[in-house]
């Protein structure tokens, strides 16, 4: 820990809260781990993909004799070799629009809906193979009109992707075809009475462009469909049960005929949780009779994985003078892609979560347009709303001569606070976060250099909870294996090792834990919805009380005492009245081959008591007026993380979540031609940032317990990303006079903002 | 990628017969850095592909105070601003063999495919014309001098004809009281595509008060990195001042005919060659001065 | 159709003779013809560094040289960097600062840092920032990998 990451520490422990070397680190230093790319199995082929270069198009037909009679090819599919084609609608009831979405998103059948659809694919000896047959395969297309705005999308005379798909409009379908897949919408008290009392009012339009994930190991997936029947997958994912629900349902196989291993994963940030290749991967197996491994290029990554919605947003706020809000709303429209399912329930319901505020209103469309289908992207929906609210409160905090922070303290919500979709705050550390920025050095010091600013915001994601399992087995040498179901993406293993062993009260290095195949655990969510730490973290917790029951139940029977004179304490079983029994932990397990064998524990849960996550940063920036680029001089992120599991891994969460919203808030977008085609699907053209770009980011972990968890822990994953864009587009404001209201904002941008502003 | 044959031929004579029997379906690789790319997206095809690093002029730098420079076409960037000589003498040239790509890239790329890949956004060329750069070809007539601001002749085309091969770059030596910079705008600040870039040198008489003469280019304003003699030519006999510079810079941003595309708009390309051509200039007169 | 290549190349100080095609990059070789996984594939286009190596010295993306432009030439690897006697100090620092989250970009990132402290062993963090920029790592903000580097560099700011 340096100067530079605090720790607001309430509860000291053994091992929680400490900063141990993770469990996989000596195999991810030396080369030695095993990622989805790495697989090797005999007789292994190469996969590719032929996907569509138009972004909207009916497909007349497919020839695939061609790329069949290439030597080397192996086999070819289409969407005519995957279930769906055979099932009639007749058959499938109302779950057709569903399987055919999700079929026709591994395998494009009547009509292609964004560049990079996939619509056939190849296997062969190996890759450059594949790829030469994918030329060889005919297409016949009709290119139809596409739209990617998703405003354009929502209009009357929008070019249809779903003939099919209506408007669900809070339990009402709509009488004609729309992309306009769903309105939601939730109230508290009454707006217009609120702004009726509002001495000010501000209401903007903003929007934001289609961002990527952007993690650096491409989507890959090896599938061996056995002669038995039994199909193995072995893939990079952020949940093997999600992998194997999503196969199991397009490839119409039950679970149990599925098995699959996730691999190391090199990033995913919610976009490793769909399965683009691992059904196509599987049917190529199947008709080949051999295994198969398919690896997406970074251009298949940018144009068919999915990014993050683009966005549309009306926000409007009102306050007394003294600060006090009176109401808010928020009309927010997200896009799907081609395929209805955008997080704007979650944009929604994070907009204002922030604030205490009696009058308040959300209205929220999921829109399908011609892009990717989008993924989840950390802390999905609420980063693009933050965008919005937090540069309005901004710009209120502005008219009314107030300090953000203590505009902020004065609404802040806090314990009790209802949100505006019903839910009532348990206890929350945002007011917390906010005295720490405050208190800070960053905000007591004023921002550095020429043309120079500072902005302020704040952020929320609910945290989640969902299934996880866990097993303990003490081993014969005093350490236990642990074994559960949730991928390591950044120090999973080792955050869940260090509360199975302050829960067993043994040393870190002593538990090992291993991440396993869906054969060989209970199912256990994604990880994902900053879930992990807390959940599987739980069922860790659980199996070890376990275990410790056990122990006591075979120390008791070792010496011949009732189990209620046992107990265990400290890492150790002892007598409660005779002192002279006690065994270690360690001395207990190497008696345990002779007194019956080992001890196990186990634990499956699904637990309710996840705690909110709020964070404040503080950007400092420096935009160059001749050029209109931003630099970000100097990053604080303040988070309440309940309990701070492995620090290091908390700050790195932090500061990895920061600097993905810098990338959005100056750089980042999905380029899109006059024709919907992205333009930009490369590393060099899409822009995240580089070391060079970026000041240290400076954190503070505040922890606020979370009483949903033995230790206080909440999940720390996401928030990190929802504060930067408005942070910056602040700070922003305050160098240069200027508020920006679309994402990104790049130099283009800033210089047209200046000579608007200046005259033209 | 489809299939080739890789051939390393160890002289020019050899390299030449091939490129000539093979026409466009052969390919050079030096570097590598473009031409691999390009191949695997299918925008370049060979049947195969030569590399020229073992032939030894293109792999090797001279350089004298009287003679100048000449930089073998296939010696990687980092070679280039190594030597300390040549970062002393030529630091315009430096500034953009410095900032190609990143340092994994330097380790590649060089100048000589910087220019035969003619991407109108390429880094070192405007640095090249602006030091007065001479391209010697050699081909199955024998060799011949084309000048920096002739080589590129539209996207990813250059004035190489069939059987020709760049051979290496020359550099007149720098003159006393010279100086020159290339800048470029990026929106990250390294592993970028120039959105506008401008290459300057200037000679000042021995007082360092005025131009004796100047040369400016730009580049991803056009087709072509561009060759902005208005720009330079318009400095020769002015005091340096503020002025003299402003209206070079509004010389270049008339020469600048950019179009809109991700990485810019043409009024903001236009803008930026003003900008970075002032700066340039600045740091070029600041050079000479022996700043 | 071309066939295969015999190239003679040492590679982490072990001469080592390998067949593959001349369209095969070293990144297709090291990972599919000589089995060392641990140079990883992140673009294939020199944007992202995660294939970085080591050939004749300087750090090169091996997706953008070709397998054939090894024969003769000295490559090292992530496999190499490790002695038998335990880890570089580069890698140690790595695994004490949490400069690691998915660990896809890490040997890319360990090879470049290397390379630049057996060249300047006092980098400070604006040359460490600078050097790692053809280094992209989407986990961390940069901010754990760059102290990491410094902590091992003899700079005198730490």
């Amino acid at each position: 820990m340096t100067l530079s990451n605090q720790v607001l520490s309430e509860v000291e422990y053994n091992v929680v809260g400490k900063r141990p070397v993770r469990p996989d680190g000596v195999d991810k230093v030396t080369g030695r781990a095993q990622y989805g790319a790495d697989v090797k199995l005999t007789g292994l082929l190469h996969a590719k993909v032929l996907r569509s270069p138009h972004p909207h198009a009916r497909i007349r037909s497919i020839d695939t004799g061609k790329a069949e009679a290439l030597p080397g090819v192996k086999a070819v599919i289409t969407a005519k070799d995957l279930p769906f084609a055979a099932l009639s609608r007749e058959e499938l009831g109302g779950d057709y629009n569903r399987l055919k979405f999700a079929s026709d998103h591994m395998l494009a059948s009547d009509k292609v809906l964004y560049k990079g659809h996939p619509v056939a694919a190849v296997a062969a000896v190996n890759a450059h193979v594949a790829e030469s047959a994918l030329a060889l395969i005919e297409v016949d297309y009709e290119p139809l009109e596409a739209v990617v705005d998703v405003r354009a999308a929502m209009r009357d005379d929008a070019p249809l992707l779903h003939a099919e798909l209506r408007t669900s409009s809070m339990g009402e379908i709509g009488d004609k075809p729309s992309n306009v897949a769903a309105h939601l919408s939730y109230e508290k008290g009454d707006v217009e009475q609120g702004f009726g009392e509002a001495d000010v009012v501000v209401e903007r339009e903003l929007t934001t462009a289609s961002v990527h994930q952007g993690y650096i190991e491409p989507h890959n997936s090896t599938a061996f469909w056995n002669t038995d029947g039994q199909l193995n997958l072995w893939t990079s994912t952020q949940g093997a049960f999600a992998v194997r629900a999503a196969v199991a349902d397009v490839l119409r196989l039950p679970v149990s005929r599925i098995k699959v291993t996730p691999m190391e994963i090199g990033g995913g940030f919610g976009g490793k949780i769909t399965a683009y290749l691992d059904a196509i991967a599987a049917t190529l197996s199947q008709k080949a009779g051999a295994p198969v491994k398919q690896l997406m290029t970074r251009a298949e990554v940018f144009e068919a994985s999915g990014p993050a919605p683009g966005s549309w947003m009306k926000v409007k706020v009102g306050a007394k003078n003294d600060g006090r809000l009176t109401a808010v709303q928020l009309e927010v429209a997200m896009d799907a892609g081609a395929y209805p399912g955008s997080p704007v329930m979650q944009a929604m319901t994070c907009a204002f979560a922030c604030y205490d505020v009696e009058n308040g209103k959300v209205d929220g469309y999921d829109v399908v347009v011609n892009k990717p289908k989008t993924a989840a992207y950390r802390a999905p929906g609420s980063p693009q709303a933050a965008f919005g609210v937090e540069t309005v409160m901004d710009e209120l905090c502005q008219q009314l001569g107030l300090d953000p922070i203590d505009f902020r303290l004065l609404n802040a919500a806090k314990e009790g606070t209802r949100r505006i979709e019903g839910p009532v705050a348990r206890r929350i550390g945002f007011v917390e976060c906010l005295e720490a920025a405050r208190d800070h050095d960053h905000y007591r010091t004023p921002p550095e250099g020429e043309n120079s600013g500072r902005g302020v915001a704040a952020g929320y994601w609910m945290n989640r909870g969902f299934q996880s399992s866990c097993v303990i087995t003490v081993n014969f040498d005093g350490t236990v294996s642990l074994i559960m179901g949730s991928v390591d993406i950044g120090g999973t293993r080792a955050s869940i090792a260090q509360q199975a062993a302050e829960t067993l009260g043994i040393a870190y290095e002593d538990v090992k834990p291993m991440v396993v195949d869906t054969d060989s655990i209970g199912f256990t969510f994604i990880t994902g919805g900053s879930r992990t730490s807390f959940a599987t973290g739980l069922a860790a917790i659980e199996a070890a009380e376990s275990v410790k029951a056990q122990m006591v139940s075979r120390a008791a029977k070792i010496w011949d005492a009732a189990e209620d004179d046992v107990e265990y304490a400290d890492g150790a079983v002892r007598h409660k009245s005779d002192p002279e029994l006690r065994l270690g932990f360690k001395d207990l397990a190497r008696q345990l081959a002779t007194t019956g064998g080992t001890v196990a524990g186990q634990s499956n849960v699904d637990p309710a008591g996840e705690g909110n996550s709020y964070a404040v940063h503080l950007a400092d920036v420096q935009v160059d007026p001749d050029t209109g680029k931003t630099e970000v001089t100097r990053y604080t992120a303040i988070q309440d993380a309940g309990k701070a599991v492995h620090p290091s891994y908390v700050e790195g969460q932090i500061q990895g979540g920061a600097v993905q919203g810098i990338g959005w808030a100056l750089n980042e977008e999905y380029y899109f031609d006059n024709s919907g085609r992205m333009m930009n699907p490369t590393f060099l053209d899409y822009r995240m940032p580089t070391s060079l770009d970026l000041p240290m980011i400076d954190t503070v972990i505040v922890e606020v317990a979370n009483s949903g968890h033995p230790y206080g822990v909440r999940g720390v994953g996401e928030v990190p990303i929802v504060p930067p864009m408005a942070a910056i587009a602040n700070g922003i404001h305050e160098a240069t006079g200027l508020r920006l209201r679309s994402l990104p904002m790049t130099p283009g941008k800033i210089l047209e903002e200046q000579w608007e502003r200046n005259g033209g | 990628m489809e299939a080739f044959d890789f051939v390393a031929p160890k002289s020019i004579e050899a390299a030449v017969s091939i490129l000539n029997e093979n026409g466009d379906r052969a390919r050079i690789i030096a570097g590598g850095t473009d031409i691999l790319v390009m191949m695997r997206a299918g925008r370049r095809l060979a049947d195969v592909v030569l590399d020229v690093k073992g032939i030894p002029e293109l792999d090797e730098m001279s350089y004298s105070p009287e003679g100048g420079l000449t930089l073998g076409a296939a010696v990687p960037c980092y070679r280039i601003y190594q030597d300390e000589a040549i970062s002393a003498a030529y630091p315009g040239l430096v500034d953009a063999a410095s900032l190609i790509g990143g340092i994994q890239i330097q380790g590649r790329a060089s100048i000589g495919g910087n220019l035969c890949n003619a991407a109108p956004s390429g880094d070192s060329i405007p640095a090249v014309i602006a030091l007065n750069g001479v391209c010697n070809v050699a081909g199955p007539n024998g060799t011949r001098q084309i000048a920096a601001e002739d080589f590129c002749t539209a996207p990813g085309q250059n004035a190489l004809q069939q059987g020709e091969m760049l051979v290496s770059v020359s550099f007149p030596a720098p003159v006393a009281n010279s100086g020159a910079n290339y800048q470029r705008f990026i929106p990250r600040n390294e592993m970028d595509i120039a959105v506008a870039g401008v290459g300057s040198s200037v000679v000042l008489d021995a007082s360092g008060e005025n131009f004796v003469s100047g040369r400016v280019a730009l580049a991803s304003v056009a087709p072509t990195p561009v060759f902005s003699r208005a720009a330079g030519d318009s400095l020769a006999g002015k005091p340096v001042s503020d002025e003299a510079i402003r209206e070079a810079s509004e010389l270049a941003m008339a020469d600048a005919v950019p179009i809109n595309d991700m990485r810019g708009t043409i009024r903001q390309r236009i803008h930026l060659i003003g900008v970075l051509t002032r700066r340039t200039l600045n740091n070029a007169v600041e050079r000479a001065r022996g700043g | 159709m071309p066939g295969v290549v015999h190239v003679q190349a040492k590679i982490n100080g072990e001469d080592t003779n390998f067949l593959c095609e001349p369209r095969q990059s070293l990144l297709e070789v090291l990972r599919d013809v000589l089995g060392m996984t641990g140079t990883k594939e992140g673009c294939n286009d020199g944007n992202c560094g995660a294939c970085t190596v080591v050939l004749d010295g300087r750090i090169v993306d091996s997706c953008l040289v070709l397998g054939v432009e090894a024969q003769g030439r000295e490559v090292q690897t992530i496999e190499g960097m490790a002695s038998p006697g335990g880890l570089h100090p580069l890698q140690q620092s790595f695994l004490e600062n949490a400069a690691l989250q998915c660990g896809i970009c890490t040997p890319g990132f360990l090879l470049a840092s290397r390379a630049l402290l057996d060249a300047e062993p006092d980098a400070d963090e604006g040359r460490i920032r600078h050097w790692l920029a053809g280094n992209l790592c989407r986990c961390t903000g940069y901010d754990k990998i760059v102290r990491a580097v410094i902590q091992v560099s003899t700079a005198p700011e730490k």
